[in-house]
């Protein structure tokens, strides 16, 4: 019981710290590529207190309904995207032997699952803003959601085949060095889906601010918009960190696997995340109907040349 | 009552009454995030009765993916907020006898079939390996039979959205040389 306790609040901390890092090193990162200068203002060294900054200008800002807005969905929906991460951290495995608050035998169907509910969260955000820009950025995130989906389960589904288990532990655990050149295909369809369902740049016509504003979060200011950044750095996060349990073998590093486990994850997870931050600076934002080919024409046939291919090497080597 | 039972029971009634909510609501995007909650009742219904992978698989298709149909459809079409009056259909006593008959069906057959019958739970029982061992083993044929009628929906739904083919109407030969459908967009300009 103690044990469980002591996990739930390891996992509320890094919930609490790890978005929050990210969102650091995202300004930092984007500074220097773009030679940005606002950023390393903020307090002197390196304008470290920046995230402080925003987040007390986030805070005393004045909380602003709109009066067409459905109220309830509209006060609803911050919690609908940001929950739904915490839940998945609860079954990812940082590190071997049990080092996971809930081993769940169907653990990957939980993870992709919820991740999913997360979406909704910006959608009833977009329908109860009462505007309709913030309307056609919820029908955009409805759309890229459906098209973004299937590839991510069919290249998640690719993972479990290969492993002979659902469980995120257990995957991990399965997971050999062969495994990279053998998942390549799949480890980047999921993570490009994964960003896609993020609606992070280059797909964030969502919310593409130079023409609908900001999509479904148009209307939201002060402490309800700084829930939902939260929720997209929370979502790299999360996104990291499966891509991490799934396709790089989790805790496995070079040496010590059982003791730096944990460190060994918390550094592919940068890894990608800083990959996440370097593709937001790096490439333009898609048009919408180049981002439905991508997903339908590339991604899903893509997927599925991997399924077959997992389960030829499979039934071939088992 | 254990306390399975109970939980089993609270969530089968916030299944049936936001099932209820969906179809007497006046709001029409609410009827839509009600079936959320419908959905994940019954999601919470299966993990009581150790059906893990039916219920994470009920959360990932129908909360996931369908409700976000739905809602994208009804935005795409109309999505007042406030109060619609034009929502009741003049179907709606016999849609209802329909569904109260079909419920008085269901219900017969199961308290006439099973009685008090009792199939102690066990843990892992609703697991992948037990789901996937019986359906490929046992019921392997009624699950072909499905996938041949889905490929036949999935053929069917291709045919109906192609405008490029099907009967040629007179006087409406296509030109020759026109491009037709995967044309230019109107924003590529």
């Amino acid at each position: 019981m103690l044990e469980i306790v002591v996990k739930l609040a390891l996992v509320a901390a890094a919930f609490a710290l790890l978005p929050l890092l990210v969102g650091q090193a995202e300004h930092k990162v984007m500074a220097h590529m773009q030679g940005r200068l606002g950023p390393m203002y903020a307090g002197g060294f390196h304008g470290w207190a920046q995230l402080v900054a925003d987040g007390v200008k986030f805070a005393q800002k004045e909380d602003v309904i709109p009066q067409a807005a459905d109220r309830w969905v509209f006060k609803l929906a911050p919690g609908v995207a940001l929950v739904p991460y915490l839940l998945v951290l609860i079954v990812v495995p940082v590190g071997p032997d049990g080092q996971v608050v809930l081993d769940l035998g169907v653990g990957l169907f939980f993870a992709l699952a919820v991740m999913g509910v997360g979406v909704i969260g910006a959608i009833m955000a977009g329908w109860a803003s009462a505007n309709k820009y913030s309307l056609l950025g919820g029908m955009r995130v409805a759309a890229q959601l459906m098209s973004y989906e299937l590839p991510m389960v069919f290249a998640a589904s690719s993972v479990a085949m290969a492993a002979g288990t659902l469980s995120l532990s257990g995957i991990a655990e399965e997971w050999r060095w062969y495994w990279l050149p053998w998942q390549a295909v799949g480890a980047v369809v999921f993570f490009v889906a994964g960003l896609a369902e993020l609606r992070r740049p280059p797909f964030d016509m969502p919310v593409a601010d130079s023409e609908i504003i900001f999509g479904p979060y148009t209307e939201y200011g002060g402490l309800r918009f700084a829930l939902f950044l939260l929720a997209e750095y929370a979502g790299i996060v999360v996104l990291c960190a499966l891509t991490t349990v799934l396709f790089l073998g989790g805790w496995k590093g070079p040496f010590l696997d059982t003791e730096l486990g944990w460190l060994w994850t918390l550094l592919k997870v940068f890894v990608l995340a800083f990959l996440v931050i370097w593709l937001r600076v790096s490439y333009p934002r898609m048009r919408e109907d180049q981002l439905q080919k991508l997903a339908w024409a590339y991604l899903v046939p893509l997927s599925l040349a991997q399924l077959a291919l997992t389960g030829v090497l499979k039934v071939a080597f088992a | 009552m254990s306390g399975q039972e109970i939980v089993f029971t609270l969530l089968g009634i916030v299944a049936v009454g936001s099932g209820l909510l969906v179809v007497t609501t006046r709001q029409l995007v609410h009827a839509a995030l009600w079936l959320v909650v419908s959905f994940g009742a019954l999601a919470g219904g299966y993990l009581v009765l150790t059906a893990e992978f039916v219920a994470w698989v009920q959360v990932l298709i129908y909360v996931g993916a369908i409700v976000v149909l739905l809602l994208f459809g009804i935005m795409l079409t109309r999505a007042p907020i406030g109060q619609s009056m034009d929502l009741d259909s003049g179907n709606r006593w016999i849609a209802a006898g329909v569904a109260v008959a079909t419920a008085a069906v269901l219900v017969t057959v199961l308290v006439m079939g099973f009685r008090d019958a009792h199939t102690p739970l066990k843990p892992g029982g609703g697991s992948a390996e037990e789901l996937g061992a019986s359906v490929f083993r046992t019921w392997v044929l009624p699950f072909e039979v499905l996938s041949v009628l889905l490929l036949a929906s999935l053929v069917g739904a291709i045919v109906l959205s192609r405008s490029d083919i099907g009967p040629r109407l007179p006087g409406r030969a296509g030109h020759p040389g026109h491009p037709g459908r995967g044309g230019r967009g109107e924003g590529d300009g």
